[in-house]
């Protein structure tokens, strides 16, 4: 099972054995943008993927208000 | 990765700080470099009364969870703009401000501004034309007398807002790149009511990294809208925050050492050339402090957005202070 990561509604697949750092790379994201959560909790970015990981990964830039 | 303190798992590793922490030793930390911040630019006390302006983002509601955290009388204050971006991206923010203070039992103060003048932010965009197709300008406009006129006229002593390190760096970089001195002068981590009508303004997460703030939203279990507003999309400041974080990447830490360092050399009078206080009036009509003569930008705005909507053009004394429901 391939590890999942999920990145403002769309879903991109990942290897198992690379960090999150590396695959957040990998989609084209600057790893200072965003977070990983896993399960509902946080992970930080040099936990190794493993297969069937999901991933959920959060933007923290953001901009303007109500 | 370790807790630095604890040595159970981390949640976070921050690289600027060198310093990796649990959820539990997290949520210490950040308050606690709140509080710093607060204390070192000596923004307000526990004996004051602070307006923390809301939007329903990871920033704002953060900040006011860390103000009732620390001990600090804060009242929220929300903003309802009418933008709705395909998604209800106002009524989001809302519903999830009210939440927030009703599942804490703090107050919240909230303004709409089509309710109370007539407009909704998009609206008034297009019929000023101000803004070249953007109702960044116009919004900014009404949410800064709005948020003066409520901190003012409801006694509070300072009125906070969430602007994080990453915003504060974003507005440094742009006014650097183009030498403007008076903006430069002016940018602090708090501003003092230098006239009467004038609110003191406090940033306390000035040197918090934006992703800590989120961090942190998330750790404490906050409920904060993710999505941006939908005009923000494609903004220079998202624009200068996506450069400096390519900084960040290569020199943890690069952002908050060009915040400080500009504070230092601010310190040392290198702006006091163009620290020339800006010449502040009361506007003829509503009062609220203005740079420009006679009526300020507010009402002359209103005036002409009224008079296109075919509605009386002079906002009645009652509008000029606007309504203003309170929960609970």
């Amino acid at each position: 099972m391939p590890v999942k990561l999920v990145y403002r509604g769309k879903e991109y697949e990942a290897n198992a054995g690379s960090t999150v750092r590396d695959a957040v790379r990998k989609i084209g994201l600057q790893p200072e943008t965003v977070l990983a959560v896993l399960d509902g909790k946080l992970i930080t970015d040099d936990t190794v993927l493993r297969e069937g990981m999901q991933i959920r990964l959060v933007a923290v830039i953001s901009g303007g208000a109500g | 990765m370790k807790c630095r303190k604890c040595g159970g798992a981390a949640v976070i590793n921050m690289r600027q700080h060198k310093l990796a922490l649990c959820a539990e030793d997290y949520l210490a930390w950040l308050p606690e470099q709140v509080q710093r911040s607060i204390e070192k630019y000596e923004m307000f006390s526990p004996a004051d009364k602070v307006l923390v302006a809301v939007s329903g983002g990871k920033d704002s509601l953060g900040l006011w969870d860390i103000l009732a955290r620390l001990g600090y009388q804060a009242d929220g204050l929300y903003i309802g703009l009418g933008i709705h971006g395909g998604f209800g991206y106002s009524d989001q923010s809302r519903a999830l401000s009210q939440a927030f203070a009703g599942a804490r039992g703090l107050k919240l103060h909230i303004v709409e501004v089509e309710a109370a003048y007539g407009a909704t932010i998009p609206e008034l965009a297009v019929i000023s034309n101000r803004g070249h197709g953007r109702p960044c300008s116009v919004c900014g406009l009404n949410k800064r007398y709005i948020m003066n006129r409520v901190a003012h006229d409801g006694g509070y002593t300072a009125l906070v807002t969430g602007h994080n390190l990453d915003d504060e760096v974003a507005v440094l970089m742009q006014n650097t790149l183009n030498w403007a001195g008076g903006y430069l002068a002016r940018q602090a981590p708090v501003l003092a009511a230098t006239r009467p009508g004038l609110a003191r303004k406090a940033k306390p997460l000035c040197r918090i990294y934006e992703r800590e703030m989120a961090a942190y939203a998330i750790v404490r279990g906050i409920d904060y809208i993710y999505d941006e507003c939908p005009h923000a999309v494609g903004s220079t400041t998202l624009y200068y925050k996506e450069l400096l974080n390519q900084l960040e990447e290569k020199r943890p830490g690069a952002k908050l050492q060009f915040y400080l360092s500009f504070l230092q050399a601010k310190e040392a009078g290198l702006f006091s050339a163009a620290a020339s206080e800006p010449d502040l009036h009361a506007c003829q009509r509503c009062g609220q402090p203005t740079t420009a003569p006679g009526e300020c930008s507010f009402c002359r705005l209103w005036d002409k957005v009224r008079a296109v909507k075919g509605l009386p053009t002079r906002l009645p004394a009652s509008m000029l202070q606007p309504h203003v429901e309170t929960e609970p």
